[in-house]
Order: C-alpha cells, then sequence, then structure tokens
C-alpha cells in the first residue's frame, strides 16, 4: 500500500547487497530481514531461555549514546554488546556537549574521532536517529535505541520473538496495542513488524486524545472501546501511561483510565481463551495492567527481559556485518577499479 | 529619457490591462509606452517565444536583515530577488531588531535603495516587539514609509488586544497583514495527518490556520480594517475567504509557490528542505488552493522565501529551522502549473503583479507605470537548481538538483 514509504524508511537501513546496515525502523525492511534477526536472536538463547556468550563482535567498540535518560534499554545494550566481546561505551550526553551550546552534528564529529563501530542511539526527538545514520562516517553502524515517538525497533522485534516463541505463526494472530498510542514509539514500530511479518489483523485501542491522526491509512483497525477492541484477540500489548497525560487535557486521571482502558481479568474475557499478555514496560500497575494480569499465567512481561538481550544481540551482529560486507564489497571494486586503470596504463 | 527599444514578437501579458497578446511594444524608461505614443526608436529586438510582463511583486519575502545575516542580507537577498523577476517585495516585520518603529524602517528602505536591485517596502509590526500586548507606533511606521502593518507568525494576547490594532492600524488607514495562527494549535512541525502519525512528527492541525483566519475576519468584520492573508495552506481557509469576499470584506489573500506544488509526503524520509510553516498539507488543500488562485479567490503567490545558512537544516526533523529559499523557483514553479493547465498564463502573471500590487495599494505590477519594471522572460529556458545556480545565501530548497523550466531573460529598462 505504501510502497514508497517503505523505500524511504529501508533506504538509509541496507547496504547494496540489501543487509542491514543500520537498524532505524521496523518500517520498510523485508519479511526475510526481520525473520533473520529472530532466528539470529533465537541462537543466541540456550535450552533454558538464558543467553550465550558469542565472541562475534570481538575488539569491536559499542558506543551508548543516550540523549534520554534510560535504564533498561542502555543496560540491555550494555549486556548484550559485551555478550558478544564489543567493548562498550557510554557517553552520558545530558552531563557533556550538548548542554554547552554544541550541535548534534559537532558532536558527532567529535565522537567519530574515537573510531566506534556501532552507535546505539536514544534521542527525544523522532527522526534523530535518521539523522545521524545521514551524518556520521559510513563506517559506524548506528542502531535506534528510541528516537521521539517514531521508532524503538528493537523492543518491537524484541516483542515480535516472544511472539513468535509463545504464540507461533504471525499470521493467525489478531494483536492489540492499548493506551497511549500517539507518544508511542514502541507501538509504531510494533505496526510495523507485525503487519511485515503477516499477523492476521493489527489493531489500536485507545480514546482520540491518545490516538494519533488518520492512524487507520496505516493499515490498523482503531477502537475507542476496549471491550469491542479486546473481543477474540489472540495478544495484548498494554503501553505504559505517563503520569504526565494527566496533567494536560488528554486523560481526565488513572483511575479513570484503568476504568476504561486497563488490561484486566475481566475485560480479557472476550479475547481469546489463550490470550498472551505483554508490556514493554516499566508497567504501572492499576493505571493500564491489574497486577493479576501481569504476574499471571498467560503474561509474558518477565521472559520479554532476556529476550531483548538475545534480540540485541542479533541487530548488533547483522549490522556490524552488514558494515564489513558494504566494505569488503567498497574495497573489491576498489581494487577491481585500480586494476583496469593500471591495465589501461600499459 | 532613455533610449526607446521596439520588441517584436513577444508575448505580452499585462493582467492590470487585460492584455494578453503577441505584439510589438516599445519600452523606455522602464516602462512600455502606451501604443501610438510618440518615440524615437533607436534599436529593434526580436522577442519571439519570449514574454514581455511587469516585473514582480512579493508579499513575503525575509531577507535575514536587519538580523546576524547569517542567513542572508538585504544586498544579497534583493540580488537574488531582481535575477527571479521581483523589483517589489514586502518584509515582514520579525527582523532583529524588530521593524516596530519609523527609523528602522527607513533603514530597510534606504539599505534596499542603496544595494540597487529591487524595492523593499516593510511591514511593521502590529504590536511593539511583536509580543502581542501594546500597540506598535502604526502612526510613525507609516510615515516612515510603510504600506501595512502585521504581527508575523507570532500570537497577539487576546482577542481583545487584536481587536483594537486593528481598530488602531484602521484609524491610520493601514492594510493589516494576517500569517493567520493559533499558537497552541500550531506546537508541531509537520501536518497533523497521517504521514506525521507515521513519522512521529507532532502535528499542526489545518485549524490551526483557520481558527485564527476566522477570528480576524470577524474582527475584520467589526472594524471594516482592510486585511490580507497570507501563505495559507488548506482548503478550508480557501472557503472562509471565499466567504468573505461574498460578504463583501475588504480582504485579499496569498498562498506560497510551494503550497501549491508540494504535499506532507515531501517530509517522508524526515527531509527537513521540507519543513515548512504553515506545514505542507494533503493534496486535497493543494488542489483547493490552485483552484482557490485560478478563481481568484486567493488574489497573489507569494515566495514566502526563508533563506537559511546550511547549519540550520542540519539536525532532527523538529529542531531543523523552517522555511525554504524560494524566490528564484517561483517563476520555474508558476510555469510548471500553466504546463499542467492548472493556470493560465495571464493568471499566472496576475498573481504575481498586479494583484499583490493591488494587495500593497501599490502602482506597480504593471506595464504603463513608470518605476514598475518590465521583464523579459523566456519560458522555455531550461536550468537546475542548485547551489551554485541560486544566487540567495540561503540554498536551502526542496527543489535542489531538479531541473526547471523558465527563467527570466532581463529587466527592461
Amino acid at each position: 500500500m505504501h510502497q514508497s514509504h517503505a523505500h524511504q524508511a529501508s533506504r538509509l537501513q541496507l547496504n547494496d547487497q540489501g543487509r542491514l546496515r543500520h537498524f532505524l525502523s521496523t518500517e520498510g525492511l523485508s519479511r526475510e530481514l526481520l525473520t533473520e534477526i529472530l532466528d539470529r536472536a533465537d541462537t543466541f538463547l540456550d535450552g533454558d531461555g538464558g543467553i550465550r556468550n558469542v565472541p562475534l563482535l570481538a575488539g569491536r567498540t559499542v558506543m551508548n549514546l543516550f540523549f534520554e535518560p534510560s535504564t533498561r534499554t542502555r543496560t540491555t545494550f550494555e549486556v548484550a554488546a559485551k555478550r558478544l566481546s564489543a567493548d562498550v561505551l557510554n557517553i552520558d550526553i545530558s552531563k557533556s556537549s550538548t548542554s554547552k551550546g554544541e550541535t548534534l552534528r559537532d558532536m558527532l564529529w567529535n565522537l567519530e574521532a574515537m573510531t566506534a563501530d556501532v552507535f546505539v542511539v536514544r534521542h527525544g526527538l523522532s527522526g534523530a536517529a535518521h539523522f545521524i545514520a545521514s551524518q556520521v562516517t559510513p563506517e559506524i553502524a548506528v542502531i535506534n535505541a528510541g528516537d521521539g515517538r517514531h521508532a524503538h525497533p528493537t523492543q518491537a522485534m524484541l516483542d515480535m520473538l516472544t511472539i513468535r516463541r509463545h504464540a507461533g505463526d504471525f499470521t493467525r494472530l489478531t494483536v492489540a496495542i492499548i493506551g497511549d498510542i500517539r507518544h508511542s514509539r514502541v507501538a509504531r514500530s510494533e505496526i510495523h513488524a507485525l503487519q511485515t511479518l503477516g499477523a492476521r489483523e493489527v489493531r489500536v485501542i485507545g480514546p482520540r486524545t491518545l490516538l494519533p491522526r488518520d492512524f487507520e491509512e496505516l493499515g490498523v483497525k482503531v477502537f475507542e472501546d476496549m471491550d469491542a477492541g479486546l473481543a477474540g484477540v489472540d495478544v495484548a500489548i498494554a503501553l505504559r501511561v505517563q503520569n504526565e497525560r494527566m496533567e494536560s487535557a488528554l486523560l481526565p486521571g488513572s483511575s479513570e483510565f484503568y476504568s476504561l482502558y486497563g488490561l484486566t481479568r475481566a475485560r480479557l474475557r472476550v479475547a481469546s481463551p489463550n490470550v498472551l499478555v505483554m508490556h514493554p514496560g516499566p508497567i504501572n500497575r492499576g493505571v493500564e495492567i491489574e497486577s493479576e494480569v501481569a504476574d499471571g499465567p498467560q503474561s509474558l512481561i518477565l521472559k520479554q527481559v532476556n529476550y531483548g538481550i538475545a534480540v540485541r544481540m542479533a541487530v548488533l551482529a547483522m549490522a556490524v556485518e552488514g558494515q564489513d560486507a558494504a566494505r569488503a564489497a567498497q574495497q573489491a571494486t576498489g581494487q577491481a577499479d585500480a586494476a583496469t586503470q593500471t591495465g589501461g596504463a600499459r | 529619457m532613455s533610449q526607446a527599444i521596439r520588441y517584436t514578437g513577444a508575448r505580452v501579458i499585462d493582467p492590470a490591462s487585460g492584455v494578453d497578446q503577441i505584439r510589438d511594444v516599445i519600452v523606455a524608461d522602464g516602462r512600455v509606452l502606451p501604443e501610438g505614443a510618440a518615440a524615437t526608436v533607436a534599436e529593434t529586438r526580436a522577442a519571439d517565444g519570449l514574454w514581455i510582463t511587469p516585473a514582480f511583486v512579493d508579499l513575503c519575502a525575509r531577507l535575514r536583515e536587519p538580523g546576524p545575516k547569517l542567513h542572508g542580507t538585504i544586498a544579497s537577498e534583493t540580488r537574488a530577488a531582481a535575477a527571479a523577476g521581483f523589483r517589489h517585495l514586502a518584509l515582514p516585520p520579525d527582523t532583529h531588531p524588530v521593524i516596530d518603529h519609523g527609523a528602522l524602517a527607513t533603514q530597510v528602505i534606504e539599505k534596499a535603495q542603496a544595494a540597487g536591485h529591487a524595492r523593499v517596502y516593510p511591514v511593521g509590526a502590529l504590536t511593539r516587539g511583536l509580543e502581542g500586548k501594546a500597540l506598535a507606533g502604526m502612526g510613525g511606521l507609516k510615515a516612515a514609509g510603510c504600506v501595512a502593518v502585521g504581527n508575523a507568525r507570532k500570537p497577539v494576547a487576546s482577542v481583545e488586544t487584536l481587536l483594537r490594532c486593528l481598530e488602531y492600524a484602521g484609524s491610520m488607514d493601514l492594510t493589516v497583514f494576517f500569517s493567520p495562527e493559533e499558537a497552541s494549535l500550531a506546537t508541531g512541525s509537520a501536518h497533523d495527518g497521517f504521514m506525521a502519525a507515521r513519522l512521529g512528527l507532532v502535528g499542526i492541525p489545518a485549524t490551526a490556520e483557520t481558527v485564527a483566519l476566522a477570528t480576524a475576519l470577524l474582527l475584520v468584520e467589526q472594524t471594516g480594517v482592510r486585511a490580507h492573508f497570507g501563505q495559507l495552506s488548506c482548503k478550508a481557509s480557501v472557503e472562509l475567504v471565499r466567504i468573505a469576499k461574498g460578504r463583501g470584506l475588504p480582504v485579499t489573500a496569498d498562498v506560497a509557490m510551494h503550497q501549491l506544488h508540494l504535499t506532507d509526503a515531501a517530509i517522508d524520509g524526515f527531509n527537513a528542505m521540507a519543513h515548512v510553516r504553515p506545514p505542507l498539507r494533503r493534496e486535497e488543500d493543494r488542489q483547493a488552493l490552485i483552484a482557490g488562485v485560478r478563481e481568484g479567490v486567493i488574489d497573489a503567490i507569494c515566495s514566502d522565501h526563508q533563506p537559511l545558512d546550511a547549519a540550520a537544516k542540519l539536525a532532527p526533523f523538529a529542531e531543523a529551522l523552517p522555511g525554504m529559499s524560494t524566490l528564484e523557483t517561483v517563476l520555474p514553479l508558476g510555469l510548471a502549473l500553466v504546463a499542467a493547465g492548472e493556470l493560465s498564463p495571464a493568471r499566472l502573471i496576475g498573481a504575481l503583479t498586479a494583484s499583490p500590487a493591488q494587495a500593497l495599494g501599490l502602482p506597480v505590477g504593471r506595464l504603463d507605470a513608470a518605476d514598475a519594471g518590465v521583464l523579459l522572460i523566456d519560458p522555455a529556458a531550461r536550468w537546475t537548481v542548485n547551489a551554485g545556480s541560486l544566487l540567495s545565501t540561503g540554498k536551502n530548497s526542496y527543489f535542489l538538483g531538479q531541473e526547471m523550466t523558465g527563467r527570466v531573460r532581463a529587466h527592461l529598462a
């Protein structure tokens, strides 16, 4: 439907061979490539759901550039990089240059001088990871760890891994994403991933104040009524509702939100009997989800954490490999050109 | 008297006098002499395939001076304007410092005169410092040569304050220029629709424009002040202006040329060159704006020129400064609308000459007026937009790398 959009979204992310070189968005990547990420992540998980050490990135440097505070995502990226034997540098940007008026671009030039192989970027503005990928030297792979409201592709892929391992074939699944869709980069990345992986139906549920305009055009079904939206769903993903939403004119208060859109046992009765419950965390018990649901047998929330490390290992490894392949291809072309030129001179 | 030169075979388009025909004209002293006027023709030049039109009048061009001059100067931007056919430019008051007193307006006019490329008509501030609270010295601004007053794209504190501003401007017999925008709805960076939703950008709904426009129209009706609404961006605004004109209100309107060509599809991939204010909207808006120009509901087409230095666009989309360097692409983009059958040549030229001159209340934009300026246009000349071909300091054009058809060949003296 939106082929040209998909083209725009994939243009920066792939090398000439169609391999991943940056991971900025789940949009525009093929089903084969998303499946490859999931397959690769599976290889890093042992039988008990633990994580293997695989020294694929020995001697490589991963730089965590977090322009927004984050503990969980940054930690899982750090663990993932270390499991791959990479060196990890955490740059605390809030305390360094941008506060002194240095532009983002100037700062990137300084960081490049430290010769990292991967930038893992979290930024408050939509499009920041695209911007950084378009500006950095081509040897650096950029992994988007969340940009504004736009995308959080590794979170989406860990959710896809969770769904695949526990619910199986995407084509049989109806998935509902509930709550603050408007401000959610996770929701956007999940929607693109679910659609590409062939989910039967993707729904978003929330009041109009938390739904982006014209979102139906993305190919999702939009529900303002929770019971109608949950009817028959196989997977229910609750999103975190920030307290600040209650302070503005978006929501009247947490108790009203919970009574209308909270994921409770009673509400889930209309869903599929085997419905799986997910949440990208950190959860607000009694706001978007009932404790008994979050801790119950249908909940995969704790499983998501280990899967997150495996998915980030997969993406880090694939992006570095994509960069290496692009460089090798370039060198081969360069040598071929040089050979041709030399031949011509003779 | 300078030498009189006869041009033969050109298509002469002068919407102010209803002329659009291939005929010979004699140009002397920067104007076309009336038919049958006595003149000693020193030279005859063939102009087959070319157009002769009045020099263009722009209702909104930022020149970045007064200001830090990083993004342009009166000299650099009027030079670019002249090369693109513009001889008369209205300068919005949101300069640094703000044009809210007569001395600064005089300084701007004199600087442009000294540069010698085009005339600059400062629009004075409606409120002091454009802060939206207290009346600017509109009498002094008018005495210094301001033809209109406005608050640029800055909010006025309350509807009551705006009402007093309009009453006072009316007493000074000044036209009020509006770039209608309700600030509380305009906190985003892209049209509030599917594209912004998909990219996760904060949206600016069409109502950010129409709420302010409707409010202003009601106050115009109450006060009877002349008003001009600039850089309209959406279908509903065209309808509101149509209704206002139908009710006989003394209003005119313009649209920026890029709004007639681009939609929010242009921001895909976070293309900061397409970050403009008001934002690019949807195809139905673009179509309605073109129809509005065609039908005369929208009187004029402006450049909304906003030159920026290269670093200004090197940031994530929302942080990249909004605006496009547009003066030099106005004519070819207009000719593209003609080629597509959207506008007649006469309507296009009218929207760039007689109509904006009328909105400013200036006796220019017509072939027979002294000092209005005469253009010789090659509507088939091909050129490519790039940093080298643009004279403006601002190379921030969405159209970089694209081939254009149509160029001004000369200003005829």
